[in-house]
């Protein structure tokens, strides 16, 4: 069974928050070879006009894959996990995220296509923070490979 | 550290050409960091049993560390005002001391006066073979 063409314009409910600490900042910079000092040190992070430690560019990653989770776990979606290679991502940042953030994010799936016996599901996670201002867009396309391919 | 202006930044000015190794290790140390733990990433044996020649590096780490030339670059991370990729190919890791090096360049090719922001498109190459398609980071300059 493929994709379910049906989800496509479906919205999820919004994701617990999450809170950014520090660490975790300092953590995953240190996971993609990052030694600026911005990540981890607040006046550093200061100096740069940032109220404390900010998070590397694809850190809304973490936030953006748990969202996704709920369609690639919803039964309605038909998305074998096993089949899926990421296709494209693409951040839009409205602001950088900081530590201290406590995020809050929205799962939509914009679109759904075939493609030479593949399924392309194309999402958007919209990132606000707790007085629901925009942080984060992440936009992510997935390919779950079709079963003859 | 001396900042790249935007008032002086031209399009079509180069990016110090960078290598960045990416060991067995590093993907371990990702993984554990983003909380993707998906096999393929540290597992020979599963990358194999799902067609991959062996482990490859997250799409996601290799799209963090390309980032890295034009943040370095730039000095500071929080002026990235987005960013995309295509995943076009796997970047191969062996079980090896030296891992596999992604080798990445970027040149400035668009100016936006309104925001004050520069478009860098990067290429990110392994083994010789294009990695990334249609990296564009756009980045609000001094």
């Amino acid at each position: 069974m493929g994709v379910n063409p049906d989800i496509a314009g479906r919205a999820y409910p919004p994701s617990p928050s999450y809170e950014v600490g520090r660490e975790k900042i300092h953590e995953f910079a240190e996971a993609i070879g990052s030694a600026d000092p911005v990540h981890h040190d607040p006046e550093a992070a200061r100096a740069l006009g940032h109220p404390d430690v900010i998070a590397p560019p694809t850190f809304a990653v973490i936030v953006a894959q748990r969202s996704e989770a709920q369609v690639m776990t919803d039964p309605q979606a038909g998305i074998d996990f096993t089949r899926v290679v990421h296709g494209e991502e693409r951040f839009t940042h409205h602001r950088p995220i900081v530590a201290g953030d406590r995020l809050v994010a929205t799962l939509h799936v914009d679109t759904v296509r075939a493609a030479g016996g593949h399924s392309l599901v194309t999402t958007r996670v919209e990132i606000v923070d707790d007085g629901g201002a925009p942080v984060s867009t992440v936009v992510s396309t997935i390919v779950v490979r079709g079963q003859d391919a | 550290m001396n900042r790249p202006g935007y008032d002086e930044v031209v399009v079509g000015d180069e990016l110090p050409a960078t290598r960045y190794p990416l060991r067995r290790a590093d993907l371990v140390r990702y993984a554990g960091a983003s909380g993707d733990f998906n096999p393929i990433h540290w597992n020979g044996r599963i990358a194999r049993e799902v067609q991959l020649p062996d482990v490859i590096a997250h799409g996601m780490l290799t799209m963090a560390t390309v980032a890295r030339l034009v943040t370095d670059w730039c000095g500071d991370p929080g002026a990235v005002l987005s960013y995309g990729v295509r995943f076009t190919r796997p970047v191969v890791v062996p079980d090896d001391a030296d891992g596999a090096l992604v080798e990445v360049t970027g040149v400035v090719s668009a100016k936006d006066g309104e925001r004050r922001a520069v478009r860098v498109d990067v290429t990110a190459t392994s083994e010789g073979e294009k990695v990334l398609g249609r990296a564009q980071v756009v980045v609000r300059l001094p």
